[in-house]
């Protein structure tokens, strides 16, 4: 096929085989390392019983895991530090030896520079909360003391003021203080985080039976806590206490609520000194912190040049290292055996670069590739485009194809679109639909590169299809002659023309033809008409078995090509022909009927014709016949599809028992050849070997088949009829909106309901008909297609070709 | 609503249920375990791990690991369960989950208690608490001298207060004392919990009242064990064990004379489900007691999981979760310390 036409990648998968490499274990680095490049080849995992950390380079996927988490660590750093990684302009090239040695040194370095940067910020959080301690129990004492001094005022200005005989003079001696009486109170200050200040209260007073005195005030901002480093709220206090049990029971408490401790002067000269004081260290600290925090800035910066760089280069060292642990050791431990399947055309690549790696290795000998047998299935590839790769998707999400199965998606390419169209046809909302395709396809390049949310990635993952389906919508817009639910007269003046002004507002009858027939699509004079319901329904659902029933026969057709790609005579002569007859026999028939009425302008009923061909096929058919001689095709036509039904059924499971038992006689007599036929029997033999024949089995198999098809025939050919339903039901949603509310709007004429009402039309078209409707025909579409057309054919029961590639490492690792 | 939890479960529990039972699918299986077992550093066990539902909280450990890191980060992955199960739970879920931890609670305090008593760190007591068992004014237990005291100051806001009705004595705290109140407490505890769930009803009353006497029994015959020797009277040593289980209370009454183990043994083997348990045993042997124990233990809870619509499979995970971090415990230290032929001795297979 080559020559004639360009290759047909996406009919079939591409031809794969399973390939041998035989790898010196000095290349073996770098040849995995190329053949990553390439991204061609899967590698089988040889080691699957051994658990991870027993395979040949446990130690040096641990190094890598080792250097991942130090750029882990790096990047949380650089984004505590709000320094992005940047796109370093230079690349240098780096050894991935020297790489782990300078990664464990700047390790070191930053967490030297962050263990200072700490220490420093906890003495100056310390010094702060000092500070604030130093404030506002300053205040507290200040305020006690200045009531206190008023407090004497006041009793001074008494005793001046009541200088009477009768002033007892024991009261002077009871205020005056009394240094014998007085117990020695000691007081503490500290802060304590706001929330936890209740309990702390509650605990104080328990432990000391109620001998304190707490004074607690907030403080407004949130403070640093100096050992967790975070941002807590907290309130200063003081605590008066009698007795040395008291202190060390109040000293434990505190530890055990984190409240921190500070030293304090009653006196009033000492707290401004030490308030000083400490703000001068606090200048100093400030300082030395921000050279810190400039060093760590640079620090990191010169990591966040190279972060991406070696990253990459990480993450594809361990990758590589990961594979390397699939290949099987030969017993020489010289050389390492891979397995893997790779494309057909990839060989000379894959050879090139076992070459180069070979001589960038300065290895004696090169790496061995050789193709061996394959016994189970290859992978399914399809080598797709970003066009193609979307409708392949929806293929894969029904099932991968069997490998070198006819693949559906080359015909779900044109079919999708359009029968989502049928449901769809209105050409106001395909051109809407359109406007966003092109958006999306227009900013492909940004928008790929970016991360999108989770709808709008698919909505950009299916931007083709979308094209597509809006472009059918255009069409069958036209056919449909519907814009936004209104008829527009495009292809020329209607047909028909009133035969006098009364029949204008009645628009039922008295219409008579006066052009030849409307082009192009539906006469816009049906629209609005009372026979407009009633003659679309009877359109549509004609064109949706007519459709349906191609659909299918395409499916069929596609089953043939199958049978005769894998030389299945069997499945052609007792699958594919029964299957084309029994549909045809029926429902092809019944399409044909369709255009024949259309044609001939005949008005023969065609239910009654339908269903009177099974009832009562000897009865004449009267008016409903549309030909002549039609009573004795439909005779034929019904014999001949109750002989496909046990047609279908019976041959194919004794003919696969009859080919069993030859293949076993002829094994068993197929002996004494010369040695490498033999063996070539010996693993024919093998390939065989393990599938027994159960004739019940494949018998049973064989009647589900025939029931399901049998059945499906009808089933299937009714579920075309959903074409018909949504599109209906759009088009009368549509006609809603804008008869509803546009038109009722325009009534008022008040410019307010005028807008309001464009609005809610606005928000029902997008919302309802461009959003919802265009899921629902989305999902009735992908039903048809993964349902109705390829049961016929679609196995899907493949298994998708992953190639080790460099290339996909980003997406898999985050 | 006897009988008919099925109909109206799902409304609160339904979702949590979900959870637990995914969670429990992650528990490591006989084949993880015997790839654990064949580890020959710490490392290898790291790496072995990271495939597993722990490799997110070991994933940025540096490498020189120790045993108390996989332990901590394995507990915090329990934890972190938990506490999600705990904000999404309601009434009474949340209530049967807060009991779960109350065993942790009574441990923690006894270890902070004893530990001042030996005059040790309280930070350094506070980082070997178990992260369940914490509550907020735990570290002030320090500064209580009797039980009275630690009634006073701290447990009396703590879940724990309705327990200590028992044990308030103004004795100063020693060793026995403390070891005392442990046992007064779990008692409390455990006959507490049982009450809540024969109050909850239904499958969940059936099954964790399986699991709680089994727990009891358990408790009684251990506390007979350790009790043996010492100056512990009869009376006190009945006082002891939970007025419920299997053993109630016949079986109580013959723990409660009982001299030396092997009268332990000949009246537990009266009742057919400990039979197998010390017919696995040689005479006098008490170091596999544990462990014959904890198998059975696994045993019932694994069997929490084949009923649905009750709160037995939240208890049921929590403990068989504790089981497997013990395992990882014991496999990490027979690794760090070259013990490897004694790596089966204490690892029981949850699956």
């Amino acid at each position: 096929m080559g020559e004639c036409c360009p290759p047909m990648d996406l009919f079939r998968s591409e031809p794969m085989q399973l390939v041998q490499i035989i790898i010196p274990i000095e290349s073996a680095h770098p040849t995995v390392s190329y053949l990553g490049d390439l991204g061609l080849i899967q590698f089988k995992d040889l080691n699957s019983e051994k658990s991870p950390f027993q395979r040949t380079y446990a130690a040096q996927i641990k190094r890598s895991a080792e250097m991942a988490r130090k750029l882990r660590f790096f990047k949380e750093q650089m984004s505590k530090a709000d320094l992005p990684p940047s796109k370093s302009a230079r690349q240098v090239d780096v050894n991935v030896d020297d790489l782990e040695v300078k990664l464990g040194e700047l390790e070191a370095e930053l967490i030297e520079i962050n263990l200072n940067d700490e220490k420093l910020q906890r003495s100056y959080n310390e010094l702060l909360e000092y500070k604030l301690v130093l404030e506002k129990a300053g205040e507290f004492f200040h305020a006690a003391r200045s009531s206190a001094v008023l407090h004497q005022r006041e009793n001074e200005s008494r005793d001046i003021g009541d200088e009477s005989l009768d002033m007892p003079l024991l009261l002077e001696q009871e205020t005056s203080t009394d240094p014998s009486k007085q117990v020695k109170l000691g007081f503490l200050t500290g802060l304590v985080p706001r929330e936890k200040s209740l309990a702390f209260e509650r605990i104080l007073f328990r432990a000391t039976r109620g001998n304190v005195f707490l004074r607690q005030t907030v403080v407004e901002n949130p403070v640093t806590d100096p050992v967790s480093g975070e941002k807590v709220e907290k309130n200063v206090f003081v605590v008066f206490y009698s007795g040395e049990r008291a202190k060390s029971k109040i000293l434990k408490i505190c530890d055990a609520f984190g409240a921190n401790r500070y030293s304090f002067t009653e006196d009033l000269g000492g707290q401004y000194q030490m308030i000083t004081e400490v703000s001068g260290k606090l200048s100093e600290l400030k300082t030395t912190i921000d050279v810190g925090v400039l060093l760590r800035g640079s620090l990191l910066q010169t990591i966040g040049e190279h972060f991406e760089q070696w990253n990459l280069l990480v993450r594809k060292e361990k990758s590589i290292y990961h594979h390397l642990n699939m290949l099987s050791l030969d017993v020489t431990k010289k050389c390492l055996v891979a397995e893997g399947w790779s494309p057909v055309f990839a060989s000379k690549q894959i050879q090139d670069a076992l070459q180069r790696a070979a001589f960038d290795s300065n290895s004696q000998v090169g790496a061995i590739f050789q193709v061996l047998h394959a016994k189970e299935a290859p992978p399914t590839y399809f080598r797709t485009n970003k066009f193609t790769s979307s409708f392949q998707e929806i293929v894969d999400a029904y099932g991968v194809a069997k490998y070198q199965e006819a693949n559906p998606a080359v015909y779900t390419i044109v079919t999708f679109p359009f029968l989502f169209a049928v449901m769809f046809g209105d050409w106001g909302h395909g051109i809407c639909l359109l406007l966003a395709a092109l958006y999306l396809i227009g900013r492909e390049k940004k928008l790929s590169s970016q991360k999108l949310g989770d709808i709008m990635e698919m909505a950009f993952g299916g931007r083709y299809v979308i094209l597509l389906m809006a472009i059918f919508s255009i069409y069958t817009g036209f056919i449909y002659n519907e814009f936004f639910s209104v008829p527009f007269e495009l292809f020329g003046p209607s047909a028909y023309a009133c035969r006098d002004l009364s029949c204008r507002d009645a628009t039922t009858a008295g219409l008579i033809k006066v052009r030849p027939t409307y082009p192009f699509g539906l006469d816009p004079v049906w629209h609005g008409s009372r026979s407009e319901l009633p003659f679309l329904n009877s359109l549509k659902m004609k064109m949706s078995i007519i459709i349906g029933v191609v659909q299918m026969n395409l499916g069929i057709m596609i089953s043939y090509f199958n049978a005769s790609f894998f030389r299945s005579n069997l499945n052609v002569w007792f699958q594919f022909i029964p299957q084309m007859i029994f549909l045809n026999g029926l429902f092809g028939y019944l399409s044909v009927l369709i255009v024949m009425k259309w044609w001939t302008g005949s008005k023969a009923d065609l239910y009654h014709v339908m269903i009177y061909m099974f009832l009562s096929p000897t009865d004449e058919l009267g008016e409903n016949q549309l030909f002549n001689g039609q009573k004795t095709v439909q005779l034929v036509l019904l014999l001949l599809a109750f002989v496909a039904v046990p047609w279908m059924l019976f041959p194919k499971p004794f003919l696969l028992k009859k080919q069993h038992q030859d293949r076993h006689q002829g094994q068993s007599y197929a002996l004494l050849e010369n040695t490498e036929e033999s063996l070539q029997v010996n693993s024919n033999h093998d390939a065989h070997g393990h599938e027994e024949f159960e004739f019940s089995e494949v018998f049973v198999h064989q009647m589900i088949h025939t029931i399901e098809f049998v059945l499906g025939a009808v089933s299937n050919t009714a579920s075309y009829l959903r074409l018909w339903a949504l599109s209906l039901a759009h088009s009368e949603l549509s006609s809603v909106f804008y008869d509803k509310v546009l038109l009722t709007a325009w009534g008022f004429n008040n410019w307010i309901i005028l807008i309001v009402g464009l609005i809610v039309f606005v928000c029902a078209t997008v919302g309802v008909l461009l959003l919802m409707e265009t899921l629902s025909a989305f999902l009735h579409a992908l039903r048809l297609h993964w349902v109705e057309f390829q049961n016929k054919f679609y196995e899907g029961d493949g298994y998708k070709f992953y190639p080790y590639s460099f290339a996909l490492l980003d997406d898999d690792d985050e | 609503m006897y009988g008919f939890e099925a109909m109206t479960f799902n409304i609160h529990g339904g979702y949590l249920e979900a959870i637990v039972r995914g969670h429990r699918s992650g528990l490591l299986t006989a084949a993880d375990y015997n790839n654990l077992c064949q580890c020959e550093t710490l490392d290898d066990i790291k790496m072995h791990l990271s495939a597993t539902e722990y490799g997110p909280y070991l994933q940025n450990e540096p490498s020189p690991l120790h045993t108390t890191t996989i332990v901590e980060k394995c507990t915090l992955k329990l934890v972190d369960e938990y506490k999600h199960m705990l904000c999404q739970a309601t009434e009474p879920l949340s209530t049967f989950l807060e009991y779960i931890t109350y065993g942790h609670m009574i441990d923690n305090v006894v270890l902070i208690v004893t530990g001042t008593l030996h005059e040790r760190d309280v930070q350094e007591l506070l980082e070997k608490c178990h992260p369940l068992g914490m509550f907020d004014s735990i570290a002030t237990l320090a500064v209580a001298q009797n039980m009275r005291e630690l009634y006073r100051l701290v447990l009396v806001d703590t879940p724990l207060a309705p327990y200590f009705s028992e044990c308030i004595t103004s004795e100063d705290l020693d060793d026995m004392n403390i070891e005392i109140m442990r046992n007064t407490l779990y008692k409390a505890y455990l006959e507490d919990f049982y009450r809540f769930c024969q109050k909850l009803g239904g499958a969940t009353a059936e099954i964790m009242s399986d699991l709680l006497a089994f727990e009891a029994d358990r408790r009684a015959v251990n506390i007979t064990i350790n009790s043996i020797g010492t100056e512990l009277t009869r009376d006190d040593r009945r006082k002891l064990y939970s007025s419920f289980g299997l053993l109630y209370p016949y079986g109580h009454e013959e723990l409660a004379v009982c001299e030396d183990i092997d009268q332990v043994r000949g009246c537990m083997e009266k009742y057919p489900p400990y039979q197998s348990i010390f017919s696995k045993l040689s005479y006098g042997e008490t170091q596999m007691l544990d462990k014959a124990f904890y198998e059975e233990e696994v045993k019932r809870l694994c069997l929490a999981f084949e009923q649905q619509f009750h709160y037995g499979v939240f208890f049921a995970y929590m403990r068989l979760r504790e089981q497997e971090i013990r395992n990882l415990m014991w496999i990490s230290e027979c690794v760090a310390q070259n013990q490897k032929s004694r790596v089966h001795d204490s690892v029981v297979f949850i699956f």
